[in-house]
């Protein structure tokens, strides 16, 4: 089976998330970059598990400039095949997707995955909008993915549920918690990605549909009003009467 | 210029998901609201009350977003729509995507209020800031965030309901069954008004009695943090946090969680947070707006009981 997996260069969870340029970009000073987790730890693992159990190869693909290079090494040492970046500043979710897109086409993957969201922008989108743009059927959140020939078999988060669901050919999926286990790189596995191809790919001609005019950082909380341990009631009368929330 | 809001429904009423987008809808105040819903409806789904005054019904409960976006686009186009809205719940965070595609419109994911001019304000990096997108195409479709808006009541009258279908093609994706996460009657997470939540605190699964109690003293939904998923001492779709579900209450209330960045960066847009922890030095007390030093399991208890008083 041939596999596609998209991932992303995210801050780590614990940067100070700070702005640049007249608040319009990210402040990149100091922060140590990552392979987004969902696309990791889920996507890019279950990926890998399915290809070991039935042969064929794990690309993964990224939209980004070189500085995505490190994280793109960290997938390979995790046992992905080889890698593609197209070229290209991420600017919003339909131009990634597209171009994503543009580029899988004609390459006959079985399936394409990828993490539920990115830890920056947040948009859930970018699966959905492939499968769009290639017309293929699409599942979200998917917990649980087996495989048996050609047909999928998932379990999916929904709203207030679960669903068990049956995908026969090519589908799009994105990835959350409970499909796989995080891998930690293994030293062979490192010196293996160093030799991996990694394919830099020219940008195909897309169309930006947002810009981000300003980034802003919510206000700062007041003083916590501590209630003593001994008279919870206390609690309850504040949450009525000051907070008006009970 | 119409707007075109998608609505889930329950047993016929729109969900509270449904009637938020509706209100976001009515309150964009750029024309007539019209409501799509693919799936039982009785009456108008209570959709006049807040704002639509037509619901295009499609009787085929669709499953496939495949045919959920194909629906969406032609009910969009029959009506000449420039904005689609969505609830940015699961539900519509896999249709909405891939009808921006197909209508070739600016897409705004996680919008949390009302837009300023093309300008709509978006959550970014988990929560921990907010993005203010301008959008460069003449249509929009919208996804917004649950609980970010409201349910606001118009008094509208009854809306009309008409019958509506597309070519949608096959099914490709097979629904084989449905497994609700919580048990009848209880609001899904994200949608929750009040959370009463734990963490590592509590020593061990056997002692959620104390928090269940509590969440139903306030007629609350319970989460997690992640440790507590991670160990399987609660399933995973309670856990709050970066890499959970991010969540916007008006009541939040923290049981024995520090209050790790990433786990502030799922809750931190609650109305009220409540910190209970035996640690006055734990982070969480930064981000509270009230605080109990004490230890949960004497604390909870009482809590409890005096809800329960009221």
């Amino acid at each position: 089976m041939k596999l596609l997996v998209c991932i992303s260069k995210a801050p780590d969870t614990t940067s100070r998330i700070a702005f640049t340029d007249g608040d319009k970009r990210f402040d990149e000073s100091g922060v140590q970059f990552i392979v987004n987790p969902y696309d990791e730890w889920y996507a890019l693992v279950r990926a890998i598990e399915l290809v070991e159990q039935n042969g064929g190869s794990v690309t993964t693909i990224t939209v980004g400039e070189a500085s995505c290079d490190p994280i793109v090494r960290k997938a390979l040492a995790i046992g992905a095949t080889d890698a593609v970046r197209i070229d290209a500043i991420p600017t919003d979710s339909s131009q990634v997707a597209r171009l994503i897109a543009n580029y899988a086409k004609d390459q006959g993957y079985d399936i394409i995955l990828g993490g539920k969201e990115t830890i920056d922008n947040n948009s859930s989108a970018v699966p959905a909008m492939i499968a769009e743009c290639l017309d293929l059927p699409y599942v979200a959140l998917v917990t649980k993915l087996e495989m048996s020939g050609d047909e999928a078999t998932l379990t999916a988060e929904t709203t207030g549920g679960t669903n068990n669901l049956s995908v026969k050919g090519t589908f799009v999926m994105s990835a959350t918690k409970g499909i796989a286990e995080q891998r930690i790189p293994n030293m062979r596995g490192i010196m293996s990605a160093r030799t991996k191809q990694l394919q830099v790919v020219e940008a195909s001609a897309v169309e930006i549909s947002t810009q981000v005019d300003v980034f802003k950082l919510p206000p700062l909380k007041g003083d916590c009003v501590i209630v003593d341990a001994d008279n919870p009631a206390e609690l309850v009368r504040v949450l009525r009467e000051e907070a008006k929330i009970i | 210029m119409s707007v075109l809001v998608y609505i889930s429904t329950q047993a016929g009423k729109a969900t509270n998901a449904g009637l938020e987008v509706a209100s976001y809808a009515s309150a964009l105040q750029t024309g007539e609201v019209i409501a799509l819903v693919a799936g039982d409806i009785s009456g108008d789904g209570g959709l006049g009350a807040v704002g639509v005054s037509k619901v295009m019904h499609c009787a085929d409960a669709l499953t496939d977003n495949s045919q959920q976006s194909k629906l969406t686009k032609e009910a969009a186009l029959s009506i000449g729509a420039k904005a689609v809205v969505f609830s940015g719940n699961s539900i519509g965070n896999s249709i909405a995507p891939r009808v921006a595609i197909a209508m070739n419109a600016g897409y705004v994911a996680g919008a949390t209020g009302l837009p300023e001019g093309k300008t709509y304000t978006r959550n970014v990096f988990s929560g921990k800031a907010t993005a203010h997108v301008q959008v460069t195409t003449e249509t929009i479709v919208i996804a917004v965030t649950p609980n970010s808006f409201g349910i606001k009541n118009t008094g509208g009258s009854e809306a009309v309901v008409e019958a509506f279908s597309a070519d949608v093609g096959e099914a490709r994706v097979t629904l084989n069954g449905f497994t609700p996460t919580s048990s009848e009657g209880t609001v899904p997470l994200p949608e929750a008004i009040r959370v009463v939540s734990a963490g590592r605190g509590l020593k061990g699964p056997e002692n959620w009695g104390i928090v269940e109690d509590l969440a139903k003293a306030l007629g609350a939904s319970t989460a997690c943090s992640r440790p507590v998923g991670d160990m399987g001492w609660r399933p995973h779709h309670e856990h709050v946090g970066q890499t959970g579900i991010t969540i916007r209450p008006d009541l939040y209330i923290a049981c024995g969680i520090s209050g790790a960045i990433q786990h502030l960066a799922g809750v931190n847009q609650s109305k009220v947070i409540v910190v209970i922890n035996t640690d006055p030095e734990a982070p969480f007390f930064k981000a509270a707006d009230y605080g109990i030093v004490g230890d949960v399991f004497e604390v909870l208890p009482k809590l409890t009981a005096a809800i329960n008083a009221l």
